[in-house]
Formats: structure tokens, sequence, C-alpha cells
């Protein structure tokens, strides 16, 4: 009996936990709220399901515990119950599965007018590239990563010399305003991943990768690494601020572009050399 | 071959093949050590599966305290995190819950339960097990190599699996998990053959395909299934090991660690996600499929009723079989790869939900108007519904791309699969051990300990993980070793982290009581008699218990009936026997088996 009544309590336990958890996937703050409403369906079409099969089970342990002299019926099988169930379950996954796609399509489809923006992940930092003037971003091969080029911007592509270089900075981006996210990586995987923003994608060394939003709050947002990258991959945050459109062009220019970082620079190498080990957390 | 159908007056025809000889053994060391026996094999297994599961356990102790209360232990750097979550999670998938539901239920049950003597190749299936072993032991030696065991997650994604940011990765952990990989699939594969060619041409006269226990089907096709997902892993293994000891780069673009050029370039760190997922996807099959087998059949025993649509089981088995070759790329949505892959691969994997769903309904009307008994077996089954419903479902939401994206590499995952494929099968893993039990010592096991064990594990398992959901739900990414309180979270974790961490060490702690209860009955047990839960199938009916060696002293079995004659009407008794030469069935419920010849 104790079962029984076990099996009600993780029932009704899960759901209380569930309206009451102050645990809470945070305010979204881009384009993607289609994304929280195909998981409020799931989780609708999932705990009904949840419910109704513990429920039925404990009713089915009640009402046929062994008793003195009972004997369970003889039922091999039943086609018209089978079946009906069959085509129930499908109904219920298509109801899940049609939204999920249809906003796939969305989330994979970039908008013609979307700003690309670099993100370029090593172990353990976030490094970023913009587009200057041109409005395009040069072109880059890790091969070409140094010191001095930490990207690896190709320094013949002139489409390049104007690209906006933040090296381990924050982020900033303008409201309202679609952007692809192309994402590289110098070393191993890392995942770009911002909470608010629902969306993210690995990085993979040797590819660009990519994702789209528009940001639809100001403020400030963690990023974090979401895919496994090495000992640092726990402490791999940053941050990325979105600001008004007012804010945002007097934030950009004073970002120091690829053409002025790579112009020689005044020597004080002692300095500048790395110690052993540095970079590590 | 002796894939007979029975005449309809229940008399079967002759055999086509001859006993077989069995090798017999001559001293101490060729009947208990170098065994050819599959029920000692299947012990050997089981002991190693088992200790080497207890490792993993302790490190998941270790874990859940950092994560618990990070901070207090020091000696749990991220370094030592990244190792313990890498050796923990392989551990339990390879090592215990492949080896144990394959190489133990395996070894013990199928030639048992088809009615032969023992596997058709006893050498070899011998040395899968020495195989095993040795695999076993190099991983062990990990933890004690400069550098320690390696830290790249189970999922061993190179590059980092193979540089220097990841510990072991460029001393010897990551050499030897590879090499420990290799030898447990060569291993494997000697005793899966085994497995199925039992299956398919040792089976005793009469035990048609459609007359065997979904145990038996449970583990033949996921047998069949590792055959062919465990090679995508043997090369994936063997390429990263030429990447990380020869300098190729199957895997390995041109990158830069740390500032300094590699000499890598040209390799596809992707390529290496779709044979690992190729493999692993199914792997969560290999370890599901045998655990449906088994608990249907301890729905069915302990429920006094037959399994509600058999054949539908049976087909339903075999489909999810071959769909799961079909989804793997839903490990990788977020993986970098062609976004337009998303489509097809959610719909397989949704697909996957409905033979899956059908499963849980007939398990769950098999109950309905049966004569349940509240034994431990059927306790461990009624918990194992449960918790597969409920990370069935979860899966449903990590399945649909787009609402994947989201949860994807966060705390919700790690729920979500410990639910599906860690506590449930375990689950079965309990059940299946209480009823073979008395089967395998002529003893069972202590009910008070039993009862205890349970209770604290079903509880205790659920309140592990259905709250861990909403870690992931808040977004804290999995393999942090701590978060912090950034300024996303709706509320702070700490509470609720240290309330999963606590529940984990009570349930930890409750498997010791298990385990005493192993080596306590087998002395002060209750004696078991040949068939304590009066059950139909073949294991039951053997003329001694324990079983010899040749398990059916001078007469093989002859099987005239499936293996479900639960509370038949007009029969004596609530059961009858698969080999009992009895008339059938009243005419009002005809032997779904028989309707279609196998
Ligand atoms: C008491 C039981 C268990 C506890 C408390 C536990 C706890 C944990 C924890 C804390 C993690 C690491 C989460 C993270 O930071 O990403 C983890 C990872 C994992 N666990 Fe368990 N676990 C248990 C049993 C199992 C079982 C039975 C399986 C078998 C399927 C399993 C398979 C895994 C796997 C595959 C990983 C992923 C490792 C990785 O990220 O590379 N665990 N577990
Ligand atoms: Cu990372
Ligand atoms: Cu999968």
């Amino acid at each position: 009996m104790a079962i029984v009544l076990a099996l009600v309590l993780v029932v009704v336990g899960s759901i209380v936990f569930h309206m009451l958890s102050p645990w809470w996937w945070t305010p979204i703050a881009s384009n993607w709220s289609y994304i929280d409403h195909t998981l409020v369906i799931t989780f609708w079409i999932t705990g009904v399901v949840f419910a109704a099969v513990v429920l039925f089970m404990a009713y089915c342990v009640y009402r046929f515990r062994h008793k003195e002299g009972a004997k369970a019926a003889y039922e091999p099988e039943s086609k018209r119950l089978e079946t009906w169930l069959t085509v129930v379950t499908a109904v219920g996954v298509a109801a899940m599965l049609a939204p999920g796609l249809y906003v796939w399509g969305q989330f994979v489809t970039v908008p013609k007018d979307a700003t690309e923006v670099e993100v370029v992940a090593q172990q353990w930092q976030w490094n970023y590239r913009l587009p200057g003037e041109d409005g395009r971003l040069g072109k880059t091969d890790n091969r070409l990563v140094s010191f001095e080029n930490p990207l690896g911007i190709d320094p013949d592509d002139p489409a390049g010399q104007d690209d906006v270089v933040l090296e381990a900075a924050d982020l900033h981006l303008p409201i309202g305003k679609p952007v692809k996210m192309m994402l590289r990586s110098i070393d191993v995987l890392h995942d770009f991943y911002v909470p608010e923003f629902r969306a993210k994608m690995d990085m993979v060394p040797g590819m660009v990768t990519y994702f789209w939003f528009t940001p639809t709050k100001t403020g400030t947002f963690e990023v974090l690494c979401a895919e496994l990258c090495g000992v640092g991959h726990g402490f791999m945050r940053g941050y990325v601020m979105i600001d008004t459109e007012e804010n945002y062009p007097s934030w950009l220019e004073e970002q120091p572009t690829f053409a002025e970082l790579s112009a020689p620079r005044q020597v004080g190498s002692a300095e500048t050399v790395e110690p052993e080990g540095a970079g590590a957390q | 071959m002796v894939d007979v159908t029975p005449q309809s007056d229940g008399t079967v025809p002759p055999a086509e093949v001859p006993d077989v000889e069995l090798y017999h053994p001559r001293s101490w060391w060729t009947t208990y050590v170098f065994s050819q026996d599959a029920k000692v094999i299947a012990i050997q297994y089981s002991g190693t599966a088992i200790a080497i599961g207890l490792v993993a356990l302790v490190l998941s102790w270790l874990m859940r305290l950092q994560l618990g209360f990070p901070g207090t232990f020091d000696f749990i750097t991220p370094e030592a995190y990244y190792q313990f979550i890498t050796m923990h999670g392989m551990i339990m998938v390879i090592y215990l819950l492949t080896a144990l539901f394959l190489g133990g239920f395996g070894n013990y049950l199928i030639p048992l339960m088809v009615g032969a003597r023992d596997m058709v190749f006893p050498y070899v299936n011998m040395l899968s097990y020495w195989i095993y072993l040795v695999a076993v032991l190099v991983l062990v030696v990990s933890f004690f190599a400069p550098g320690g065991p390696t830290g790249a997650g189970w999922t061993l994604y190179p590059p980092q699996a193979i540089l220097g940011g990841t510990p072991g990765g460029q001393s010897w952990g990551i050499i030897l998990m590879l090499v420990s990989l290799i030898l447990f699939i060569i291993g494997f594969t000697m005793g899966g053959l085994n497995y199925v060619v039992t299956v398919l041409q040792g089976r005793a006269r009469g035990m048609t395909l459609m007359r065997m226990p979904l145990t038996i089907w449970g583990i033949f096709t996921a047998t069949v299934m590792a055959l062919l997902a465990f090679p995508a892993l043997f090369v994936a293994c063997v390429m990263m090991l030429f990447d990380r000891v020869l300098g190729t780069s199957f895997f390995m673009p041109a990158l830069v660690e740390m500032g300094e050029q590699l000499s890598y370039g040209g390799g596809s760190p992707i390529l290496f996600q779709h044979l690992f997922w190729f493999f692993g996807h199914p792997e969560v099959y290999i370890v599901a499929l045998p655990a449906f087998g088994i608990v249907s059949d301890l729905i069915s025993t302990h429920a006094r009723k037959n399994i509600f649509g058999y054949r539908m089981m049976v087909w339903a088995i075999v489909i999810i079989g071959a769909l799961s070759f079909v989804v793997w790329a839903h490990h990788m949505y977020v993986s970098g790869m062609h976004p337009w892959f998303g489509f097809f691969f959610a719909t397989t994997t949704l697909i996957i939900a409905v033979p899956t769903a059908i499963k849980v309904y007939n398990w769950v009307l098999t109950l309905w108007r049966g004569d349940i008994h509240l034994t431990l077996p059927m306790l461990f089954a009624l918990a194992f519904i449960v918790t597969f419903v409920n990370g069935g479902l979860t899966g449903l939401f990590l399945g649909n791309v787009v609402v994947d994206v989201p949860l994807s590499d966060t705390m919700f995952v790690v729920a979500h699969f410990h639910m599906v494929m860690g506590v449930a099968p375990i689950m079965v893993i309990f059940g299946a051990i209480y009823h073979w039990y008395p089967k395998i010592t002529g003893k069972m096991l202590n009910e008070a300990m039993g009862q205890f064990h349970f209770w604290i594990t079903f509880l205790g398992a659920y309140a592990i993980f259905f709250p861990m959901h909403y870690v992931g739900l808040v977004g804290v990414p999995r393999r942090y070793p701590e978060i912090g309180e950034p300024a996303f979270m709706t509320a702070p974790v700490d509470n609720l982290n240290a309330f999963i961490t606590i529940a984990a060490l009570v349930v930890g702690f409750a498997q010791m009581v298990f385990l005493f209860n192993l080596f306590w009955s087998l002395r002060f047990g209750r004696d078991a008699g040949g068939n304590p839960w009066r059950a139909t199938t073949l294991e039951w009916q053997t003329p001694t218990t324990p079983p010899p060696h040749g398990n059916w002293g001078d007469k093989l079995p002859v099987v005239y009936r499936w293996a479900y004659d639960y509370s038949v009407p007009g029969a004596p008794e609530d059961f009858i026997a698969q080999n009992d030469p009895r008339p059938q069935h009243s005419a009002a419920h005809p032997d779904p088996s028989a309707a279609r010849p196998a």
C-alpha cells in the first residue's frame, strides 16, 4: 500500500515543486520568445502524460493488489486499444514537433539585414571582431594567429584592416538590430551561451558556425562557455552589453581597429613577453 | 536448427541437431576461474562491473560534494572535478551498465531461458570476460598514472581531449582511456557474437522466436545493436590514438594552443562527434532494451498476468533498435553541423517516442486486472516505470531541436539522462537481482534489507534528479565545478544543490546495505527452492538449483508454449511452465505466439 501512496506523492510532489519553484528560466532579452512558448507547450503535454500514467499505475496497484483467492484476467492483446493508443500518442508527438520545427525554420533563416559580428573563443577568454566602415569582416586563418595578431586576421585582405578587434574585452551591441553571430575558435571547442538570449552554438576550430538573434533589452548579460574546453571551462565568462542606439556609436568609436593594432609598436619587448602558463584561468 | 513449431496436439517434432558435448573442466582453476560455463562467466562479469561501478559511485559523491558545497574541499580542484565526471560517466555507461546487462545478465539468462546447455562458443565467451577485465584494469591504472586519468568528459571530444589544457590530455590519461575502450570493444565483440548465435541457433526444441521471453528479445536486440554501433567508437578511438601518439590529424584542424601554433591541420572535430554519437545514441538503447525486456518479465511474473500485447512489445523492441541508428545527431543540434540536419533528426527522434510510449502503456496495462504481488522485483519495476516515463518525457524537450537550444549543455540534460539511462535501468538491475538471486544461489535475499534499500533508492534517486532539471532551467551549464551567483539566475541554486548532494550521499550509502545483503543472504538467506516466484520461463524449471554446468541434467527441455501463461482460465495453477506439455488453453484464448510461425 505504501507504494500507492508513494506514487501519488511523486506526482503531487513534482507538480507542487514545479508550481512553487523559484528556479525558472531567466527573463528573455531576445526575439526568441517562440522558443519559450514551445517549451511551455511541451511542459504541459508532458506533465499531463506523466501525471496520467503514474496515477493510473497507482490506481492499478491499489485496485488489483494481491488478495487471497484473486486471479488475474487472461488477456493477451487488444488490437483496438493498442491502435487507439498509438494514434493518440502520434498526435501528441506531432503537436509538439510541428511548432518546434516551425520555430527551428526561423532559427536557421538569418534575416538579410543582420549585422555580422564575430566571436573568437580561446582557452579561456572571449574575443570579438566587428566589421569596420566597409561593413565586412576580413578573411581569417588560424595559421596566422600570433601574439600581434591574436584573431588570425589576414593582413593582405583589405576588408580586414578596418575591423574592430576586442581582445579579452566585453562586447557591445545596439538594441533592436538583428545580429548574426559568427563563431570561431582558435584552439578547442567552446560554446557561446548567453542565457537571456536563449540561443547558443558551439565554436569549432577550422569552421565558422553561427546563429542569429535580435537583442530586445538593454543591459549587461553574462556570457558563459557551454562546451567543455579544458580546466578553465567553468570560469570562461564574459559580458555582452546591449546599448541604446544613441550610446552604441560612442562606444564603437573608441575601439581599436586591426590596422591600428598591427602598426609597428614602440618596442619594450621585455615587458610584453608572456610569462609561462599565462592565460590559465 | 531447432526452430520448430509444435503441432496443434502439443507434440514437438524430433530434434534435428543432437545434444552437444560440453567441455568438462578438470581442475578448480578451470571450473571457477578460467571457466567456460556461461553462468560462472556471468558472475565474473557482474562482480567486476559492480566493483568498478562502486568507483563511479564514489566519484559521484565527490562531484556532488563539490557542487553542493563549493570551495569546502580543497582537494577537488577543477582538474580533479573534470577527471571525476569523465571517469564517472564512462564507467557508469560502458563498464558498469553495458557489461552488467550483456555480459552479466546476457550470459546468465540466455542459455537458461532459451533452453541451451551453454553459449555456443564457450571458449570465446571465456576470453570475452578476461579481455573485459584487462580493459577495466587499464582504466584503473589511469587513476595512478602520471597526470591522472583523462578529464575530457565522457564524450572525449577532440581537440581538447588530447591537448594540454585538459587533464590527462598530454599525459597518460587519454591514451589509457582509449586503449581501455578498444580492449573493451574487442572483448565485447567476442561475447556479443556468442549471444546472438546462441539465440539464433541454440534454442531448445519448440522455442520459436515468438515464444521467447521478452528478456531475451531485449538482450538479443541490444547485442545486435552493440555489434553494429561499437565499431564506430572503435575506429574513433583508434583514429584519436593516432592523432595523439603519431601526430596524424583525423580530428585536428590547424589550431593554436596557448599562443603556440601546433603542427596539426585539416582534420574535423565534428567527424569525431558523428562517430561518437553513431555509437553513443544506440548505446542508450543498448542499456535500455535489456532493461525493457527484463522489466516486462518482472511485471508479468509478479502481476501473475501475461504481458499485454506481446507481439507489439517484440516489434516495438525491434523498431526502436532500428530507428535508434538514425537519430544520433540529436546530440549535436548545437555542434555547428549544418542546421538543416535539425529537421531530419528532430523528426526521427520524436518518432521513436511512439514505440517507446507503446511499451510503457503495455507495462501499465499488464497491471490492469492483474493479481499484483508487491514483491521487491515488482516494486523496483514500478520505480522503473516512474523514472523511465519521467526521463523519457524530458527527452521530448531535448529531441525537439529548437527547445534543445536553450537547454543543451545545461544541468537539465544531466538530469534527463540520469533519469532515463541511469536511474531507470538501475532500478531494473536491482529488480532483476532480487528476482534471479534465488536461482543463482538457491537463497532468497533478505526482505527487510531489501525494503530499506528499495525505499531509499527510489525516493532518494527521484529527489536527486527531479530538482536537478530546475538547476538546468535556471541556466546552469553542465560540467561546471561551481556556478557562483551570476545575475541571470532567478534564484540562487546553492541550497538546492546542497539538498541534492545530501540525497545523493544517502542513496549511495543505501547501496552498501544492498551489497551487504548479497553476502549475508548467501549464508543466512531462506532456502528458495527451484521456482520461488512460480514463474513460467525455462530457467525456473531446471532439475537442480543452482543449475549445474550444462544446466539441464541429461534431458534438454522441450518447449510447448509462450513465456506468459499466467492465470490461464481452467488451469489448476496460476502459471503453466513453458515446458509443460499439458493441453494449451481454453479455446477462447488462443496462444498469440502460435498464431504466426516465427
Ligand atoms: C547516485 C547516483 C549518481 C549521481 C549522484 C550522479 C551524479 C553526477 C554528476 C554530479 C555529474 C556531473 C554533472 C556535471 O557537472 O556535468 C554526473 C555526470 C554523469 N553521470 Fe552521473 N550520477 C549518478 C549515477 C549515474 C549513473 C547510474 C549513470 C549511468 C548512465 C551516470 C552517468 C553519467 C554520465 C554519462 C555523466 C556525464 C559525464 C560528463 O559530463 O562527461 N551517472 N553524474
Ligand atoms: Cu568551455
Ligand atoms: Cu541519443
